[in-house]
């Protein structure tokens, strides 16, 4: 278990993104919900007790809309497969130009059950990302970021704090119109707060502004204007190579040297480029968070789940991808299901949450505001 | 330490400068004090101390600003950053992180200060502002006096040799704003930082400071002297000092220590006599009650039990610290925010049923932050719109602002009045339905005395004219003023409730400064000791 402390938030990452990595190669619905379960566990185990942290809930029903969305196109474009007819509709016949576009038509099972297992992967994929981000604090992330980059990321941090606060204005001003006897629902309501809300949004931000700039934010120190220019041209001028790079290896028709060399090239220069920025900011961290044993676990089961997926593919183990055509019950693959498990374990190593950090038992549900009812 | 040299500020757009020829030397270790009207160019005279105008609000700054050596023409905000640390007014809008500790960090991050140093002088400011409790805890979950102190830690930790602070007690209770001034004063005098601050609430600050700077606004010189010499002569003083003059004390006392040593013979002249009070309907009750009002968020309990009753004409005051449920309850009274048990009658109704103008026609409340209620571009356009909301002939709203704060121009965005102006704009418009229940949540916050002083009798006048008023605020001197009723909250619960004459001057967190002065006697203002005496009296006391 450990002290507790903050896991390195790199490590959620890893092990997050590996979860999905993981679910990117199966279309199995069973595999698919056991990495959700995964996911859930170790967020409710691990998660602490702060805004950003509630983004678990967003992420998944954001998973069930894709999911809706992606059975609706089915049913309204999609080609047909299959035989077995749930329920006739009537088809249009596109021109011949539009040739594979189909509207309506009979829906099958076969191309229903496609649809859906295929928006749940995407969803799956998206719940991984929603996980990382509930466990992970984006501030202690940032604090990871590389000197050079690290303007940037607080760019990106701001905006995430602001979110939360921005939802917190949209209540406040609706209280405001019940104040003032106005409606607190429908367009006309919406329309009215939306400036309020977006100036009281950026007030903070020039005050944070303003606040961050006295602190010292973004000073230079002794750094020469010269050496700031090159390192810029030198991360510029990488991230283009690594581009070209990239184009030449997808390329079928590029020549061989602007494939990987030139992305190695790339990225090497970039990489120097954010050295040599970072050795010219004047940046200090206090208490970084360390890598210790159960960084290594927790990154180390990510990377674990994502290579029984990939080695289950490799060896072409049946019911890593679910029949549809006929419909089958899926089968559930030994290794993949190992790995689903060791992707759980992080609920169990990962260094607990700080007393100050950890989540109130939840307190029974009070009816909500007026407000919100009417609304 | 810090000097203007011929200072003169425009802001971009502006036809007249903000500022004009400020001359004035702040040496190393002193208190300074920052006073004035609201809009004065308070906030402005601080913000050139480190930079920030003009550098990063635009506009122009002829004449030089040289804090230690550095002048801020050619150093910005981030590099005098070691030098100058600057709270702002809403401590919460400058935090960058999320926690206690990494907030004290994040100075010293900029700045580049090596990772142990960095340790130990965090642990340092923790002990120092006395926030070693609370170093992992979020900030949002902070009272406002510890986010207070947490902002003024988070600049001190990066050792600056100057301390800027806009209104650094303005939204504490008594006993958060004695923390904070206690916390100050310990820097001024063990470490020799150099620290100015605005602050309107003077009966709070000026007997700490060494030196008070005005900044008078318009076309007149910024002036700055000691705190007697200013406070003899100033249009704005705090109770203490009007007292003084009243009775013509010599030395001039800034303190309520100083001033019970001079009060004896005015003690002995007041032995016998009542101060006058206002009328108060009491028996009348029942025009809006709580019983056994419970309200919850999540685990916390906001409001435990409240039972409290208000009568027409009468102004009640709803005092504790911040987080003891004021602003809660109230929202219950105009049914916002979570509903829990008891019952709620305003008017004979239950608000959470009301809405549109027959709400507006029973309770009105003027929140923390009024400016939330307007929505328009220009006065003339709120008062008609508050007219169609709530119901009543078109010109109602403009009438009574035009009663109230004559001065408001119709074409003026609400974003640019003062705070005070905008204040009576709301309750202006929260007036028009004529609500038999007013409700004030903070009315005071970031006001000066001239306005403070016109609410005082706007309220007044609306208690005469049969409206109950009920006001949540940490201002005692407003509330020795005006209010009839004093209910104390604590932890969600009722703690005291009762005149405000009884109840005030036997709390000490309570007491307005008259009545310290002149206890065990209960007498809470000027004016009341005032109307008390005759004419010839007050000549004789002053010869």
């Amino acid at each position: 278990m450990g002290d507790r402390r903050w896991l390195h938030p790199g490590a959620w990452w890893v092990w997050a993104l590996g979860l999905a990595a993981a679910a990117s190669r199966t279309t199995n619905p069973l595999l698919l919900l056991l990495i959700i379960t995964a996911a859930a566990v170790v967020v409710s185990a691990r998660r602490p007790d702060a805004p950003w942290a509630r983004s678990f809930g967003f992420f998944v029903r954001l998973g069930l809309i894709v999911i809706v969305v992606r059975v609706a196109v089915q049913v309204l474009f999609g080609a047909e497969i299959g035989t077995k007819v749930l329920i006739e509709l009537p088809g249009i016949g596109l021109p011949t130009w539009l040739a594979g576009v189909r509207l309506g038509g009979d829906l099958t099972l076969e191309s229903l059950l496609m649809a859906l297992y295929d928006g749940l992967r995407l969803a799956t994929i998206l719940i991984c990302v929603g996980a990382a981000n509930s466990l992970a604090s984006p501030t202690r992330l940032l604090k990871s970021v590389p000197a050079a980059l690290y303007e940037l990321g607080v760019s990106v941090v701001v905006t995430l704090t602001f979110t939360p606060q921005l939802v917190a204005d949209v209540d406040r001003l609706a209280t405001a119109r019940r104040l003032r006897g106005r409606k607190t629902s429908g367009p006309r309501a919406i329309a009215g707060a939306a400036i309020p809300v977006l100036e009281g949004a950026l007030e903070r931000s020039v005050m944070l502004a303003a606040a961050m700039d006295s602190r010292g934010y973004g000073r230079r120190g002794t750094v020469s204007a010269s050496a700031r220019r090159t390192s810029s041209m030198l991360l510029l001028g990488g991230l283009v190579a690594a581009c070209i790079g990239t184009y030449g290896l997808v390329s079928a028709d590029a020549p061989v040297l602007l494939g990987l060399p030139m992305l190695g090239l790339g990225i090497a220069v970039a990489v120097s480029g954010v050295w040599l920025a970072g050795r010219a900011s004047v940046r200090t961290s206090y208490r970084p968070d360390p890598w210790r044993a159960p960084e290594w676990l927790v990154s180390g089961a990510g990377v674990v789940a994502a290579g029984t997926f990939a080695l289950a593919g490799w060896l072409a183990m049946p019911g890593l991808t679910a029949s549809v055509d006929p419909p089958a019950w899926p089968q559930l693959p030994l290794l993949a299901l190992a790995g689903v498990l060791i992707a759980m374990t992080p609920a169990l190593t990962a260094s607990p949450l700080p007393l100050s950090a950890v989540p109130p038992p939840r307190a029974p549900r009070t009816p909500r505001s007026p407000v919100e009812v009417t609304a | 330490m810090i000097t203007f040299d011929d200072v003169t500020i425009t802001y971009p757009g502006a036809s007249t400068p903000t500022l004009t020829h400020v001359d004035l030397v702040i040496p190393e270790g002193e208190l300074v004090l920052v006073v004035g009207r609201t809009g004065s160019g308070k906030t402005t005279l601080l913000r050139a101390i480190n930079g920030l105008v003009p550098h990063f609000t635009g506009g122009t700054l002829a004449g030089r600003v040289i804090v230690d050596g550095r002048d801020t023409a050619t150093h910005p905000p981030r590099e005098l950053a070691d030098l100058v640390g600057v709270v702002p007014q809403d401590p919460m809008s400058g935090f960058v992180t999320d926690t206690v500790e990494d907030e004290l960090a994040y100075g010293m991050e900029c700045l580049g200060i090596a990772p142990d140093v960095m340790r130990r002088r965090v642990e340092e400011t923790l002990d120092l502002l006395g926030l070693a409790d609370i170093r992992q805890r979020p900030l949002r979950s902070l009272s406002g006096g510890q986010r207070q102190r947490v902002a003024i830690g988070a600049v001190l930790a990066a050792h600056p040799r100057v301390l800027v602070l806009d209104e650094p007690t303005s939204a504490l209770d008594p006993g958060a704003a004695e923390e904070v001034l206690a916390a100050l004063q310990r820097l001024v005098h063990d470490l020799g930082v150099t620290v100015v601050m605005a602050e309107h609430r003077l009966e709070r600050v000026v007997q700490y400071a060494d030196m008070v700077v005005v900044v008078p606004g318009g076309d007149q010189r910024v002036r700055s002297g000691t705190p007697a010499e200013i406070m003899r002569s100033a249009p704005i003083a705090p109770p203490v000092v009007e007292l003084g003059r009243l009775a013509g004390w010599q030395p001039l006392p800034l303190s309520v220590r100083d001033a019970r040593r001079a009060a004896g013979p005015l003690r002995d002249l007041l032995v016998g006599r009542t101060p006058h009070l206002r009328a108060v309907p009491l028996k009348t009750r029942g025009l809006a009650s709580t019983d056994d009002l419970v309200v919850r968020y999540g685990n916390h309990v906001a409001l435990n039990h409240v039972s409290i009753d208000i009568a027409k004409g009468e102004i009640v005051a709803l005092m504790g610290r911040n987080g003891a449920g004021k602003s809660t309850l109230l929202n219950a009274m105009v049914g916002v925010g979570p509903r829990g048990t008891g019952r709620v009658r305003v008017d004979g109704a239950d608000p959470v049923a009301l809405s549109g103008a027959a709400l507006l026609r029973s309770v009105g409340l003027v929140p923390q932050e009024p400016g939330d209620l307007l929505e328009s571009t220009t006065v003339a356009d709120e008062c008609r719109a508050s007219d169609r909301d709530a119901e009543c002939a078109p010109g109602t709203t403009r009438a009574l602002l035009a009663l109230m704060a004559p001065d408001i121009e119709d074409g003026t965005h609400p974003r640019d009045l003062s705070e005070g102006q905008r204040l009576l704009l709301v309750l202006c418009v929260i007036l028009a339905a004529r609500p038999p229940l007013l409700l004030l949540d903070e009315p005071t916050r970031g006001l000066d005395y001239p306005t403070k002083a016109r609410l005082a009798r706007v309220l007044t006048d609306l208690a005469e004219a049969g409206h109950a008023v009920m006001l949540a605020t940490h201002d005692v001197e407003l509330v020795a003023e005006v209010a009839d009723r004093v209910v104390i909250l604590a932890e969600g619960e009722v703690v005291a409730d009762g005149p405000t004459t009884e109840v005030v001057t036997s709390s000490p967190m309570f007491a307005p400064q008259v009545a310290k002065i002149l206890s065990p006697e209960s007498w809470l203002t000027v004016d009341q000791v005032a109307g008390a005496m005759t004419a010839d009296e007050l000549d004789g006391v002053a010869g």
